[in-house]
């Protein structure tokens, strides 16, 4: 059981050992990076055969499947094809910037993936801020989308670029205010602590993970939808919207750059639901008490695997919000929501103490769901077209 | 070996995105070769250990700040403006003499503080615990009073942005309903 568990870890353990003694530290590194990059980079290969599969399925045809068995080498046959394309740079463009900016996307986001632990002893760096750092990375996105926006030169790739911008910020609220219940409850920022702090089993077999208790459920809920609009996804794919203009910041790229822009989204996706695996759903931690023979990395991949086939899911099932609603919908209720979430979090943690009927989980699931749920009804109202006045625009008509 | 080289290139990428936020012509050019700088720094807090201030500074600085500074320059319309043949501006002597006397007045006050001369107290660590237990034990007032003041400029920009014209568009009658085609579903 331990062996199979730490397999990876002793894996490069004597890789390392291979290697000259002034060089190990230095091996050590390399082979992390490798074999993050191996690892993500055929995740993403494999991420976007099987949901255009599932879309297809979803659409009520086949998808694709010529390539391969089962249409499983589609991602090689896209490879090969974003390689030899021409890369068209228009005429007025920034050329430096032009260049800059799908490498400015793509390469912070490699640093996140270092941050998370995939299994037990399987974290790159553990950081004392891990949660802040994830963030900061994640924050150069926006710079990189402007960058792609303005100097392609082009009325439409500005326009997505500024919608891009907006509804980054804009759900950037609501994606940290969602996590800040679990760091609080954990005491740490640390990403290893954290599921530490969701370690062991109520009852004997209920597992203590963050998305079994109501603010928990709540924040996984804020989360994903704030992480959904956070990497343009539909139905947040407004920044894009083809059918208004065209691709948005993508309209002027091309080739591998285009390629780029696609592996740096997917890969902020897949950082993103490594990092909601991690907060709420209990990491690497064995769902069950007798299921924790099987390795920690395999209930890592199985989490994360649930999760991606949850974004597919949602991209083939939602239609797309228009602008106003996208950004009403982040301020008017998913931030409020986030608020009285951390309250009720509070409560969680200090109902621990009170008096013996508060120490069954039961009434204190009980007061977290008389807070969460009654603000959830009245929020909702507030940005239901059924109940609001349909907004009137000074100065577009 | 390998500190010693992620700290030279730290510090190159820094200094060389700060010169050319100053030289390049193109405005937005400068705000982005500033959000070069500002990573250079966070970058240098981190191998300095120093993470949370790293974060804290890739957050503020190249998320927000650098955001905000192309905003103002795209809604003021510098980013059209090619700047002239002139790199450097004919009142140059003056310049120097202000950037001195801002140098100066910075620099004195800090080499005569006191807490320059105090000895790092030993074996605290600046973890974000420690750094949290001292914000809300210390310098909690201080800190009340930026939440407070961040507060009012949220809301006072809240206002500013909502203040339209009345006058741009004509009235609409009370009784009137606001969207008669749900009017007409209910009276067909």
């Amino acid at each position: 059981m331990n062996a199979l568990d730490q397999v990876f870890v002793n894996l490069q353990g004597w890789l390392v050992g291979l290697a000259p003694a002034g060089l190990r530290a230095l091996a050590a590194m390399v082979l992390i990076i490798a074999g993050l990059m191996a690892v993500f980079g055929s995740c993403f290969a494999l991420t976007t055969v099987m949901e255009r599969k599932a879309l297809g399925r979803m659409q009520n045809r086949y998808g694709p499947n010529r390539v391969g068995p089962c249409g499983l080498f589609q991602p090689l046959a896209d490879a090969v094809k974003m390689l030899i394309k021409e890369d068209v740079v228009p005429f007025s463009a920034d050329r430096v910037v032009h260049f800059l900016a799908p490498l400015v996307l793509t390469v912070p986001i490699w640093l996140a993936f270092s941050l998370l632990p995939f299994g037990r002893n399987m974290t790159a760096v553990n950081l004392d801020a891990g949660v802040l750092v994830f963030f900061a990375i994640g924050s150069a996105s926006e710079l990189a989308v402007f960058m792609a926006g303005w100097s392609s030169q082009n009325k439409y790739s500005l326009i997505g670029a500024m919608r891009a911008i907006a509804q980054m910020i804009s759900y950037e609220v609501p994606l940290v205010l969602s996590v800040v219940p679990v760091v609080m409850l954990a005491g740490a920022l640390s990403l290893e602590q954290i599921v530490q702090a969701q370690a062991g089993y109520a009852f004997g077999f209920l597992p203590r993970w963050n998305v079994l208790t109501p603010w928990g459920m709540v924040g996984l809920g804020l989360f994903l939808t704030a992480a959904t609009a956070e990497s343009n996804r539909s139905p947040f794919d407004l920044p894009e919207g083809e059918s208004e203009i065209i691709a948005g910041y993508l309209t002027e790229y091309s080739g591998f750059k285009y390629a780029l822009f696609f592996l740096g989204e997917y890969l902020g996706l897949f950082a993103i639901t490594g990092l909601a695996v991690t907060l709420f759903l209990g990491g690497w931690q064995a769902p069950l008490p007798w299921l924790a023979w099987l390795p920690s990395w395999f209930w890592f991949a199985l989490k994360f695997a649930a999760l991606m086939a949850v974004f597919i899911w949602v991209r083939g099932a939602l239609p797309r919000l228009r602008l106003d609603q996208r950004l009403n919908f982040s301020w008017k209720f998913l931030v409020p929501l986030a608020l009285v979430n951390i309250l009720a979090a509070a409560l969680w943690h200090l109902s621990r103490q009170w008096n013996p009927i508060f120490a069954a989980a039961g009434a204190r699931w009980l007061l977290g769901l008389a807070i969460i749920f009654p603000t959830y009804v009245w929020l909702g109202r507030t940005v239901n077209p059924l109940f609001v006045p349909v907004r009137e625009y000074s100065y577009a008509e | 070996m390998l500190n010693d080289l992620s700290f030279y290139a730290l510090a190159a990428l820094a200094v060389a995105a700060a010169v050319a936020a100053m030289t390049l012509r193109q405005l937005i050019h400068c705000a982005l070769c500033a959000a070069g700088a500002f990573a250079g720094l966070a970058g240098i807090y981190f191998q300095l250990g120093a993470e949370f201030v790293g974060a804290a500074q890739v957050l503020v600085y190249v998320g927000a700040v650098a955001i905000l500074i192309i905003f103002a320059v795209l809604l003021t319309r510098g980013g059209d403006v090619q700047l002239s043949a002139r790199r450097f501006s004919t009142h140059w002597l003056a310049g120097v003499a202000v950037s001195i006397l801002v140098l100066g007045s910075l620099a004195v006050p800090i080499f005569k503080s006191p807490s320059l001369r105090a000895l790092a107290p030993a074996g605290v660590s600046a973890s974000v615990k420690n750094i949290g237990y001292e914000l809300m034990s210390g310098c909690v007032v201080p800190l009340e009073a930026t939440g407070l003041l961040l507060t009012a400029a949220l809301l006072g920009s809240v206002v500013i942005a909502m203040s339209e014209k009345p006058a741009a568009r004509p009235r609409r009658d009370v009784n009137t309903p606001r969207r008669p085609e749900l009017e007409e579903a209910t009276h067909p």
